[in-house]
């Protein structure tokens, strides 16, 4: 509070500012300001950091904080200190991976303030929809079963963007009807039998999607898929930093970007390590599971998506202030609608893997639950519910810390109800946090 | 009594030709309701022309008319000499008129760039030109002087109104404009601030902008003011150079329609009324 309040009153005097005059914007600089625009050394980075974090805008940094505290805990307490074995690290990024794209699809539409309470069973639609079509009597190739189940829920997305900006509708009681709606749909669809398997050995394609999430990549592939990725990343971040320092603009200094791309090099590495240790008790079992790349890419795609493109800048708009989107010439109405399309799209993603994970689809599947869930993460993360603030990035780490909780405490014997006890608490936490935020710097 | 003619117009405007927009005879009615009736209102380039009057008078319909969002029923529009229609606040932009509305339209969790840019940003084939719009915010607030905010990419919800204030007129010269409406843009904010923002409009004159500004602070009025423009129940009561005004006889006109306090006050007496 009182690092925002001191930068509200100090500048305003105008005296001051003339006698100052100073032609470049950034001289005064070490404030509440991202650090990587004020600061030409990596001290001052550091320190403008500092600041930055003890001011309330603290980024990923605190859903860091509780990822590591809940390992460190879990590891602790768990016996054996199984927890932060590499098998369980695999694991647990498996099933953390549902909640991971769920949360990203729920990110979306927190973005603008509006929430898709019918995430979990669009989901269960769209992974449905793609396993009828490797069944033994059409049995077609997997990629376009995976395609007509997400072209399925891209339009049940774009009903719900429509009804809710033509008829002006809220979100909330759309989607709960849609909640309803789906639920029933779903039923239907399993039919008699209540479930659409996909654990055929028999059957390619079959084969091929339960393959997304339970087999992995030779593990010499997944070190040359990691040089490709971090040459890839390492040249664009290269790129960007030092074509902001030629052309005069404030920039992180050399050290930071070097750091940036060690840090990304050296994550990349330690998770591919673990990844190959062999984890198979009879059999050796070893490489990266072909989800983790495929979450990442959907990470990487959204993350452009918004914060690289037009469309995106217009989604935080129109979250921040849609009367303001309005005047500047934005079309609120498809921002909105898009923005549904794209939640429902990235809600068939994680039908699509829950299928491959459990090996098809039953009426047991909880959409209530997995939606709770898809919230939390996000919101744990650090996107805001009340719109405007929400990174795809958020998706992924809160719903790690998610996926932690659950895994933690099966680990450790506990039943489902104290998962869901532990869930709460993080995620009242985690709404706290955002409310505290909110009210310390939104209060101009 | 010192209503509107091109006569009565000060040698300093009659030496250029015609002022940047020229309204004449603009009525427009609600229903019933005549919120404008016969309005000639002159807004030259490089002048700062204050808008006066109680609520009700007509000032935001006016505006509005100007800014393309109302229909006038009658009276003409001319923009450089030439009748234009302005249609929407489409056509208004293409003029290069921009307004500043009471309210910013800022978005709060977008920085000062975002911002500004809101609606026209630059791209690079499919990605944002984040480099290029930073270069050319920076130079167009370097060149208004807003030199107190600290980066140009902080969040615009941790600036000050002031800040906030100059970040949307910023955002509303940045796009070759020659006339900027500013709507109550000191209502909301405390002293220095208020000197910081009359700084500002000062500065958009000298770069030969013509400003119009809705205000009901006198005080700001005869501090930036080059010309007052009065209107009373819809029309149009007193235009003309400050030099004709003092703050008794702007009421006057503002509350009756009319002045009985005669000539001009003596070069000085203006000064005492300041503050």
């Amino acid at each position: 509070m009182t690092g925002i309040d001191d930068l509200r009153d100090k500048p305003d005097d105008p005296l001051a500012a003339e006698v100052e005059a100073a032609p470049d914007l950034t001289a005064a600089a070490v404030d509440v300001v991202p650090p990587a625009l004020v600061a030409q050394s990596m001290s001052q980075y550091m320190r403008a950091w500092t600041v930055r974090v003890r001011g309330g805008d603290a980024g990923v940094l605190p859903v860091v904080l509780a990822l590591v505290g809940v390992s460190l805990v879990l590891q602790i307490v768990s016996p054996r200190g199984l927890f932060l074995s590499p098998g369980n690290l695999v694991n647990l990024f498996i099933q953390s991976s549902v909640f991971i794209v769920l949360a990203m699809s729920e990110g979306f539409v927190l973005l603008l303030g509006d929430i898709d309470l019918s995430v979990g069973y669009v989901a269960a639609i769209g992974g449905i929809i793609a396993g009828e079509f490797v069944q033994p009597g059409l049995n077609w190739p997997w990629w376009i079963a995976i395609i007509i189940g997400l072209a399925v829920t891209c339009v049940i997305g774009l009903i719900y963007g429509l009804i809710i900006t033509r008829l002006r509708l809220p979100a909330f009681v759309v989607t709960l009807a849609g909640f309803l709606f789906y639920f029933g749909v779903m039923i239907i669809l399993l039919g008699a039998g209540g479930s659409v398997p996909i654990s055929s050995t028999i059957l390619v394609n079959q084969e091929f999607l339960y393959g997304i999430v339970n087999t992995n990549i030779p593990p010499t592939f997944g070190w040359i898929g990691l040089a490709v990725i971090v040459v890839i990343l390492g040249a664009t971040i290269w790129l960007r930093d030092a074509g902001r320092r030629r052309s005069g603009l404030v920039a992180p200094p050399v050290g930071l970007t070097v750091a940036k791309i060690a840090f990304l090099a050296g994550a990349g590495v330690v998770v591919v390590a673990i990844c190959n240790v062999n984890r198979g008790t009879f059999l050796p079992i070893a490489g990266v599971p072909w989800v983790l790349p495929i979450v990442l890419a959907v990470l990487g795609a959204w993350t452009i998506l918004l914060e690289r493109t037009q469309f995106g800048r217009h989604m935080y708009a129109v979250g921040g202030n849609a009367e303001a989107a309005r005047r500047a010439g934005i079309s609120v109405n498809n921002v909105r609608t898009i923005a549904f399309v794209l939640c429902s799209l990235t809600a068939g993603i994680g039908g699509v893997i829950y299928l491959s994970w459990q090996g098809g689809i039953s009426t047991n599947i909880n959409g209530g639950q997995l939606v709770l869930y898809a919230v939390a993460a996000a919101v744990i993360g650090g996107t805001s519910l009340f719109g405007g603030r929400g990174r795809a990035i958020h998706g992924l780490l809160g719903g790690l810390v998610i996926g932690a909780i659950y895994n933690g405490l099966y680990l450790l014997g506990l039943a489902i109800q104290w998962q869901l006890i532990a869930t709460g608490l993080v995620l009242l936490a985690a709404v706290a946090v955002d409310s505290l935020y909110r009210r310390g710097s939104a209060g101009a | 009594m010192t209503v509107s003619a091109s006569a009565s117009e000060p040698a300093s405007l009659a030496a250029t030709s015609d002022p940047l927009l020229k309204l004449r005879g603009i009525s427009k009615h609600f229903g019933a309701v005549q919120a404008l009736y016969q309005v000639d209102l002159d807004l030259p380039a490089g002048q700062v022309t204050a808008l006066c009057g109680d609520n009700g008078a007509g000032k935001s319909c006016l505006t509005k008319t100007i800014a393309g969002i109302y229909q006038p029923d009658e009276g003409e529009i001319f923009w450089e000499g030439r009748q234009v229609h302005v249609r929407s606040p489409k056509d208004a932009a293409g003029l290069g008129i921009e307004t500043v509305y009471q309210d910013l339209a800022l978005a709060d969790n977008l920085d000062i760039v975002q911002n500004m840019f809101l609606g026209r940003e630059r791209k690079t084939r499919v990605f944002l030109d984040e480099d290029d719009m930073e270069k050319a915010a920076a130079e167009t607030l370097a060149g208004l002087r807003v030199t107190t905010v600290r980066s140009i990419r902080q969040p615009v919800a941790t600036l000050s109104g002031g800040q906030r204030q100059a970040v949307a007129v910023a955002k509303a010269v940045m796009w070759n404009s020659k006339l900027v409406l500013l709507d109550e843009p000191t209502a909301a904010l405390g002293v220095a601030q208020t000197a910081m923002v009359l700084e500002l409009i000062r500065r958009l004159k000298d770069h030969g902008l013509a400003v119009m500004v809705i205000s009901h602070n006198l005080n700001d009025v005869f501090e930036v003011a080059d010309r007052i423009a009065v209107l009373r129940l819809g029309r149009m009561v007193a235009q003309d150079d400050i030099s004709a005004f003092d703050r008794e006889t702007v009421v006057d006109f503002m509350t009756s329609g009319e002045s009985s306090r005669g000539q001009a006050p003596a070069p000085g007496a203006q000064k005492a009324v300041e503050r």
